[in-house]
């Protein structure tokens, strides 16, 4: 068949004037404006679009909507390109590229469909006992050959160049999907005044009435209807709209889709925005989809959903096919054969049941359909293309085979009872209607049309219109206008509620050839058989062995009939075989979508020091510390950090120093209860701390580990200073507001956080002190005056400075604090006055360096599955003193000699180097599992001119000086090296002290 | 849920809050609970379905802790206190000069 061909000559809502060029795997082709991808593919006579999951089956269009298991591109190129995009969906753009999925070299020609001989090894369980059994060795082996046969659209590496916005929206009603149930509960709710959102997932509103003939008699209701909706100021419409999911409190999120604008990133345009949409009431009229039937082979290129070969026909003017056969279990495929006959060669309905509507058969016989009762398709005849079908009457007569090129099915309709359920209210089965509809619905929310399970065109305007008058009572809205919008008229004789389905669930038994039920996934009648025979017979264990439904269709099309498969096995009641769980997304979001404007730097706000400014104007290379950008190293220590923390630590030994402190956590804790609340809070004691007097302090958790450290400076009687980690300052801070509010309110102590208001300096140094007494003239900072751990409360240049003395490095230092404002002077002024002693800013590789050398504990060492002893600082605690954690810190495991706990480390091998999360054994042991402990800190120490590092080692020091070995198996490592005390440098503090 | 009525802030969406955790217990008193009531107290719930009493912590907001009652099945809250206002809380004991 010549490319499109297959276009009927007029009709449909496509604009033959507005050609659009696309290309499918390269090859060029025109389809119309109001095309889909799908239907301009249809039109152009492509009939195999894809190959299946496992067996490489060739495979075509089934639906017409979001329910497409099948055809799945992937779109676009480069970080532009989307996998397993539903050509169904997709609107036809210009310049549109398109490449099929899951074939090599080509979906007409396919290596992979190999895996058709070997089926046997793939069926159902495969995975699960592959992954879960004694062949799990194998697994290893073959995955990359089947991770390479077996699957869907690669995701891509390349960052995303399109942008995503984020919305909120509010509304009084929300109405989801805009047939005519919720165009007709939008215009009820819209008329009383309220709010109304209507959302559809299509370009244009109207649902199933746009499967209908442009020119018949339901078109003008839908042009009427929408036109009111437009014209109504507080109705608002989002088309290209899809709602993800229903959440708690009446809040949806929703996915609107414009691809069709072609967004310009580079302009700020969004290609795609989530909307999160609060409303007082919901009104679901989600519709429902078309179900296949299930017969050997009911998945050859050719075989599509009834309802989807209208819409093709009515809608994008394609026919399908010249001679199509349609099989029928209940009244609503024979729409498609009545309206395919006048356009095609030759329509016959083949229909299970035995008892016709005489309406549909007096219809048939006028249009010269031929039309066979009590019979079923057992079979299907062409591989890349149906060839013909096998009919086999229900009572046993002989199988014949006849000639089609177009298999139209229906099985019944589905309501989409996804988002009503999202709420966790389970579906229930309706069995008049052989459908699951919802089980309830939560406050503020109505249901209205096919989801309903009644899926006449009346009952769709009708039950929408109640739910849309129900819902805008409830947001207080009275209606204003009594009259229900007239039926459209022309509704066929036969459009009952629930098209008389008689339920068929496999047609032609376990015969040869393969009965899909899950065509994404590649699930068989026979897989289900296998499921049942192994007891994986509930329908969430069923669902995990056969992977049914877990595709990116989420199994819209496959779900009832494999329950009802399932069910029929089992011997009991499709009401009693259940759902699954239906959970959100309903559709496949992008990440970028869900991620909307919080990527890059956004993904999450960044704290700067109010000495930002200096530092980048001065040659810091900044560096990530949690939330907050800190200056690594400076370039006048040197161009690579490797060198310039070395010249920045020598200069700290050496003369003096000074870096940055203010992303230290600061609380301000005040009342005359303050020192009480600090003694319970803290293991060792603050209440006999002397005015003017700091001390460093650790807190645990309830559980007895360790929490926080820091140091906390009594300013006055009743008001303390304290320090946190930078990292633990947030975690801190609410602590003792829990504390302060829920567990001991009857303390009279206030606590406020002051991070941002005070800058941190800290100067360490030898020459320290010679840097103060220059920078701050008319005080004394002698060591009589302001001896190690002491704080004093001045002035400079009539600004507050706090004080205080004491050192990180090892080295005589001091923290100074002044407001945040004045920051940068004070700092500036800090070294000018530290000129003639040769002052210089470190950064963070030299703080943490100087720190591991005097073994003060921070960052890894202050970790929460830790105990005082494992640090070494049990001695702290006053056990007479009651503190938080002290009861669960005796648990007896906690106390072992044994445990873990903190030494220090030197490395043994010149040349050789240690690394952090290096793993510690013994130099007899085996070096195999998780050793006697790990490595935590690790630096070059120029001052003792080998590498050294901080870690914990089972039995702690008394293994001082004993040989061990540090292993990276990550690298191959395997260093010397030998315990010591963490403390390298000057340990009895005579530095510190000077 | 989704939302929570702050007593100081009005109705604000939850991601402006911390969850603090089951507070219809009651904290061991400072220094007096022994080793079996701080255990019990961490690691023993309920875990019910139902109202739930828990703590919440406006931490964007007026930074005070409270108390939520959710229902755990429904995600509806029915009432929120500030904590030190809530009953049920008993005083944890005077301070120990």
């Amino acid at each position: 068949m010549s490319a499109g061909s297959h276009r009927v000559r007029a009709g449909g809502r496509i604009d033959r004037n507005e050609p659009r060029v696309f290309s499918l795997d390269g090859r060029r082709l025109t389809g119309y404006r109001g095309d889909t991808l799908a239907s301009a593919l249809l039109a152009a006579g492509v009939s195999v679009v894809g190959r299946s999951f496992k067996y490489h089956r060739p495979r075509g269009f089934v639906t017409a909507g979001v329910d497409e298991p099948n055809g799945l591109f992937t779109l676009g190129e480069g970080g532009r390109a989307e996998p397993n995009a539903q050509g169904t969906v997709v609107q036809l753009t210009d310049g549109l590229r398109a490449a099929s999925q899951n074939a090599w070299p080509s979906v007409r020609f396919d290596w992979g469909a190999v895996n058709s001989w070997i089926a046997p090894v793939l069926q159902a369980g495969f995975y699960y006992k592959t992954f879960m059994g004694p062949t799990r060795r194998a697994w290893m082996f073959y995955e990359r050959f089947i991770r390479r046969a077996a699957g869907l659209g690669a995701a891509r590496h390349d960052p995303d160049p399109d942008r995503y916005d984020t919305h909120y929206l509010f509304t009084d009603v929300l109405v989801i999907g805009a047939g005519p149930a919720g165009l007709s509960a939008a215009l009820a709710a819209g008329r009383s005044g309220a709010r109304v959102l209507l959302i559809e997932q299509d370009g244009l509103l109207g649902g199933t009435l746009l499967s209908d003939p442009v020119t018949g008699q339901t078109e003008p209701w839908r042009a009427r209807l929408e036109a009111e909706l437009q014209s109504l100021p507080e109705v608002r419409i989002l088309r290209h709209t899809t709602a993800l999911g229903v959440y708690d409190g009446n809040t949806a999120i929703l996915l609107t889709r414009r691809d069709h604008c072609a967004p310009d990133p580079g302009n700020g345009e969004a290609l795609q925005i989530l909307t999160s949409v609060r409303a007082k009431a919901v009104i679901h009229s989600t519709g429902a989809t078309e179900r296949p039937l299930v017969f050997p082979d009911n998945d050859r290129p050719g075989v599509m959903m009834a309802s989807a070969v209208r819409t093709y026909l009515n809608r994008y003017a394609v026919a399908c096919g010249r001679h199509a056969v349609v099989l029928t279990n209940n009244d609503s495929a024979y729409a498609a054969a009545f309206d395919l006959a006048p356009q095609i060669d030759r329509v016959t309905v083949v229909d299970v049941r035995r008892a016709l509507h005489p309406a549909l058969t007096a219809k048939a016989a006028s249009l010269g359909v031929e039309v066979h009762a009590a019979t079923a398709v057992t079979g299907v005849l062409g591989r890349t293309r149906v060839r013909g079908v096998t009919l086999t009457p229900i009572d046993g007569a002989r199988s014949r085979s006849a000639p089609c090129d177009l298999l139209c099915v229906s099985g019944g309709w589905s309501p989409m009872v996804h988002l009503s359920s999202h709420g966790g209210i389970r579906p229930r089965y309706q069995a008049d209607s052989a459908a699951f509809v919802p089980g309830g619905y939560a406050p503020g929310h109505f249901g209205a049309g096919a989801l309903t399970g009644r899926f006449s065109l009346g009952e769709a305007v009708q039950t929408g219109w109640r739910a849309g008058l129900r819902a805008a009572a409830e947001c207080g809205f009275e209606r204003v206008s009594a009259d229900p919008p007239a039926e459209p008229e022309g509704v066929a004789p036969w459009d009952t509620a629930n098209h008389r389905i008689e339920p068929v669930w496999a047609l032609g038994g376990a015969r040869a050839g393969k009965a899909f039920v899950d065509f994404q996934n590649d699930v068989t009648v026979r897989d289900l058989a296998i499921a049942h025979q192994e007891g994986y017979e509930s329908v969430e264990h069923l669902k995990r062995f056969t992977t049914l439904g877990m595709g990116t269709d989420q199994g819209k099309t496959s779900n009832i009939n494999a329950l009802a498969i399932m069910a029929g096995l089992r011997g009991i009641e499709l009401p009693e075989a259940g759902t699954t769980t239906f959970r959100p997304p309903f559709v496949p979001a992008r990440l970028g979508a869900l991620a909307g404007r919080h990527v890059g730097q956004h993904f999450r706000p960044v704290r700067r020091s109010p000495l930002h400014a200096w530092h980048l104007g001065h040659g810091a290379q900044m560096i990530e510390a949690g939330p907050w950008l800190r200056p690594w190293y400076y370039r006048w220590a040197g161009e690579t950090v490797e060198r310039a923390y070395l010249e920045e630590m020598r200069r700290v030994r050496e003369a003096v120093g000074l870096s940055d402190v203010s992303t230290l956590g600061k609380i301000d804790v005040q009342g005359p209860d303050a020192a009480e609340f600090l003694d319970r809070l803290y293991v060792n004691g603050f209440a006999r701390l002397p005015v003017g007097k700091a001390r460093y302090g650790v807190m645990l958790n309830d559980a007895g580990t360790i929490l926080d450290d820091g140091t906390t400076t009594r300013l006055a009687e009743t008001r303390y200073f304290m320090t946190t980690t930078t990292a633990g300052a947030a975690e801190v801070m609410s602590w003792l507001e829990f504390l302060v509010q829920t567990a001991w309110p009857e303390l009279r102590v206030h606590v406020s956080s002051v991070t941002d208001e005070w800058a941190g300096i800290a100067v360490a140094g030898p020459k320290a002190r010679a840097v103060l007494e220059r920078a701050l003239p008319g005080w004394d900072v002698s060591n009589e005056a302001l001896p190690h751990m002491g704080c004093l409360e001045i002035e400079w240049d009539r600004m507050p400075v706090r004080l205080i003395r004491l050192s990180f490095s090892g080295e005589l230092a001091y923290e100074l604090y002044v407001p945040a404002d004045y920051g940068t002077a004070f700092w500036e002024h800090l070294l000018s006055s530290g000129e003639p002693f040769g002052i210089r800013p470190y950064g963070l590789e030299a703080l943490a360096s100087l720190r591991i050398e005097k073994g003060h504990v921070a960052g890894a060492e202050v970790d929460p599955r830790l105990t005082l002893n494992d640090l070494g600082l049990g001695r702290m605690a006053r056990p007479e003193k009651p503190f938080i954690g002290r009861e669960l810190a005796a648990r007896p495991l906690l106390d072992s000699p044994e445990r873990p706990s903190l030494v220090g480390l030197e490395c043994l091998e010149p040349g050789q180097r240690l690394r952090g999360g290096a793993i510690l054994f013994a130099a007899s042991d085996e070096l195999k599992g998780h050793g006697r402990g790990y490595v935590t800190s690790v630096t070059w120490s120029p001052t003792l001119g080998k590498f050294i590092a901080l870690g914990f080692y089972a039995g702690g020091l008394r293994h001082v000086g004993e040989e061990i070995v540090c292993a990276f198996p990550l690298y191959g490592e395997r260093v010397r090296a030998r315990i010591t005390s963490p403390v390298f440098l000057d340990p009895k503090g005579e530095r510190l002290h000077a | 849920m989704l939302r929570i009525h702050c007593p100081l802030c009005g109705e604000r969406p939850y991601t402006e809050f911390r969850y603090g955790g089951d507070a219809g217990k009651h904290r061991p008193v400072h220094g007096a609970g022994g080793i079996e009531a701080w255990h019990d107290h961490l690691f023993l719930f309920e875990n019910a379905k139902g109202p739930h009493r828990e703590f919440w912590q406006h931490v964007q907001g007026c930074r005070q802790w409270l108390i939520a009652v959710r229902d755990t099945a429904t995600n509806i809250v029915a009432d929120v206190a500030l904590a030190r206002d809530a009953r049920g809380l008993e005083p944890q004991g005077p301070g120990e000069r």
